[in-house]
């Protein structure tokens, strides 16, 4: 201490320029990792492990016998993939039901909302009276317990004391069901539109803050039309935002197990089979958690590729385009 | 549930069991002198159940010291928190449950079994009736729980609405039923002959159980296999839906019933004439039935008899109280089942629920001598049948009644189904029941 306080302010300039400064950069290097490291481990603890337990279980003949002690279930090799990938069969053929079901639900659901999420934000842009008023109002079904929402719904549709029917002046023998048969597909698909179509909403308005004025003013002294400048400017400066809420509402939509559940119950119509509920149903109602888990990691591919194909095809458009 | 979630179905179960636990209890934390009880619905409502057992729990701490931690779970739920306890092994100490699960939840090794040590901790076998420990657990083997309230079929009736049709009794075949039904059925009115919980999955099953014994099925042979694609299960399945597709006495709103309560409303409220269910006198009272309305009859045998048909209106129906296997507190467990199963409390909670009691000295109590409650002793004991106790029993259930349910939406929706088709469901569920063997 005493030798420090001795030294000129020169010298005392040269240490602290010399040794100090790279233990602050070998702090700041190491920094971001020591904040990541809590959230790679609840990561690994919250999705990994169960990933790769899910797996060790698709390999096995797990079924009610062995769920106290599901180790001991005797291995099966890659017959529940056999089984499962066996659209000849029961369960396969269910499966692939299912899985049609399910895109289409998902491309419908998605492309509604979607849409209705643009519209509404690009509407919005405009000042006008009691504009948030409308935002807050738009945003109520993001905002609203899930269970409790869908519910409602639940209620509404029944097809003798339901509010649909009564609204569309629809009673008597010849009244419609929306929770059973055909239409049990389109009454999800609303469900769920009105559920997710507020979040599109909402990231679409967010992205529009981020497209500079002068761009819109420019084009309009130019005379571009509204359709030309939604064209030219809002679409392509909204694209990054686009391919990830895309992204985002394809892998929600995909895997919506509370939907379907909380609407139909735990046996959901053949018409509206979404593959969350028959994955849930052949792991946890027929007692096969083997076969449920081959099923759960068919899906898990599937969704990777998808996304990993979604990614690349969107990057290289970005990099082209950039 | 997201995308690792379902990566993983039965990781999922352990955290579904995870969650149980942190919000049911569960042994762990609780001393010798604390036991956690998970009651099904039995009342018209969670909170009913709540209302009419708490005071009973009360009175077993003030006699013992064991204060007894209650849950009471929906059906639609229990069966999945059990299976999430059997997992995690952190599940109550006492339980109830379907007593036709028994077989398949033997099966697990979660559950204690009565051997006759245990029987006799509780009372001893000869307290109860025989057909109701008959349906607790696979045959050979000790009990996997004790009969805690029994349970058969009938057929309720509207007396009102049969006097102002000029019908004098109940049907008692099944040519009968639909000629009443027929009558009864005015549509226009908002008036139906009968009503069904056709949307719900275990009562579709139980019919489909009953009316398959009267037409011969077998839904699992001698080695346990099953065999559901049999034409006695076919033509039994299709008899059932006729009722809404052919005859027309169900109002095919009925589609949509997944709960009791609709249909006993229905019968209070003279929207239905007839209804095919379990001892429930209690509940029809809980929803405003006029009780010198209601009568009671076994539900209807077909006359003749299809080839092989066996004489059975009803199977074995009521709840069982088993205990976990690892609970903490044995002995208090025991000491509760003990005191749930004394002549006293089955009294009082029979009577309260419209059920029957398992004890045989119960039935002393004048609450047991009416006519309503000799019909269905009589049907037990004469005329009922255990369901299948094989441990692919739950499973069964489920994926028959899911069928059904899945057919009466056909039919509902203006769709009809024949044999052929109901025969090609049965077959999908053999191959699902076949996979999971």
């Amino acid at each position: 201490m005493t030798a420090l306080v001795d030294k000129p302010p020169a010298a005392r300039t040269a240490a602290a320029g010399d040794r100090p400064p790279r233990r602050r950069r070998g702090r700041r290097i190491a920094l971001p990792y020591l904040l990541l490291l809590p959230a790679l481990v609840l990561e690994l603890l919250v999705h990994l492990v169960p990933m790769l337990v899910g797996l060790a279980m698709s390999l096995r003949r797990l079924t009610q016998f062995y769920i106290r002690n599901w180790s001991a279930a005797p291995p099966a090799g890659l017959d529940n993939y056999r089984v499962v990938l066996d659209f000849d069969s029961a369960v396969g053929c269910n499966l692939l039901h299912s899985f049609w079901i399910t895109v289409a639900f998902t491309v419908l659901s998605v492309g509604t909302a979607w849409l209705l999420g643009t519209a509404a934000a690009v509407l919005m842009q405009r000042r006008f009276s009691g504009r948030g008023l409308l935002r807050a109002f738009f945003l109520v079904p993001y905002a609203l317990p899930m269970y409790a929402a869908v519910i409602t719904w639940a209620f509404m549709l029944q097809r003798e004391t339901g509010m649909v029917n009564a609204l569309l002046g629809l009673d008597g023998p010849d009244a419609p069901f929306w929770l059973i048969g055909g239409n049990s597909f389109w009454s999800l698909v609303v469900v769920s539109v009105w559920r997710t179509w507020p979040f599109a909403f909402l990231i679409v308005m967010a992205g529009l803050q981020n497209i500079p004025q002068d761009l819109y003013e420019a084009a309009a002294i130019d005379g571009a039309s509204w359709w030309r400048q939604f064209r030219s400017i809002t679409q392509p400066l909204l694209r990054p935002v686009n391919q990830v809420l895309l992204l985002v509402l394809f892998l929600w939509t995909f895997n919506d197990f509370n939907t379907p559940y909380v609407l139909f119950g735990e046996s959901a119509p053949r018409e509206a089979s979404l593959i969350s509920i028959h994955i849930y149903q052949s792991s946890f109602v027929t007692w096969n958690f083997g076969l449920g888990s081959a099923m759960s990691v068919l899906l898990l591919l599937f969704l990777l590729l998808v996304t990993v194909g979604y990614l690349a095809v969107t990057s290289r458009r970005r990099r082209a385009h950039a | 549930m997201g995308i690792t979630r379902m990566a993983s179905a039965a990781a999922a179960l352990a955290l579904a069991a995870t969650t149980a636990v942190a919000c049911g209890g569960g042994t762990s934390g609780g001393g010798p002198k604390e036991l956690v009880y998970w009651a099904s619905n039995q009342g018209t409502s969670l909170d009913h159940d709540r209302r009419v057992l708490q005071p009973e729990l009360d009175k077993f701490t003030r006699r013992t010291g064991i204060k007894v931690r209650l849950e009471v779970i929906g059906w639609p739920d229990l069966l999945n928190r059990i299976l999430a306890a059997t997992t995690s092994g952190q599940g109550p100490d006492v339980l109830n449950i379907g007593n036709t699960w028994s077989a398949s939840l033997q099966a697990t090794g979660a559950l204690l079994p009565f051997d006759d040590a245990a029987l006799g901790k509780v009372g001893g076998r000869d307290r109860f009736l025989g057909p109701c420990l008959a349906a607790t657990g696979a045959q050979g083997k000790p009990p996997a729980a004790i009969p805690l309230y029994g349970q058969a079929y009938g057929l309720y009736y509207n007396k009102k609405l049969f006097r102002e049709a000029g019908i004098d009794r109940p049907p008692a075949t099944w040519n009968e039923l639909i000629e009443t039904g027929r009558k009864l059925t005015r549509p226009d009115k908002g008036q139906w002959g009968l009503t069904l919980q056709a949307g719900q999955v275990t009562e579709n099953a139980h019919h489909a159980a009953i009316l398959g014994a009267q037409h011969g099925a077998r839904f699992f042979d001698g080695g346990g296999r099953p065999t559901l694609a049999s034409d006695p299960a076919a033509n039994a399945i299709k008899q059932y839906l006729d009722l809404m597709q052919v005859h027309k006495i169900v109002n095919p709103s009925n589609a949509e019933y997944t709960d009791t309560a609709k249909s006993l409303k229905d019968l209070a409220d003279g929207k239905a004439a007839m209804f095919m269910n379990q001892a429930s006198a209690g509940s029809f009272q809980a929803v405003g039935m006029n009780m010198k309305d209601l009568g009671v009859a076994p539900i209807p045998m077909p006359d003749p008899f299809p080839p092989g048909g066996r004489r059975v209106n009803s199977f074995v129906a009521g709840i069982n109280l088993a205990v976990f296997k690892n609970t903490d507190n044995l002995d208090g467990a025991l000491e509760f089942v003990k005191f749930m199963t004394s002549t006293e409390e089955q009294v009082l909670l029979n009577k309260t629920y419209g059920s029957l009691p398992t004890v045989k000295d119960a039935y002393a109590d004048p609450a047991f001598q009416s006519e309503e409650v000799k019909v269905f002793q009589n049907v037990l004991s004469g005329t009922a049948e255990p369901m299948p106790q094989v441990p692919q029993e739950s499973q069964f259930e489920t994926l028959i009644g899911t069928a059904m349910k899945s057919m009466f939406a056909d039919v509902a929706s203006g769709r009809s189904v024949d044999v052929t088709q109901i025969k090609a469901k049965l077959a999908q569920a053999d191959q699902q029941l076949a996979a999971g063997s």
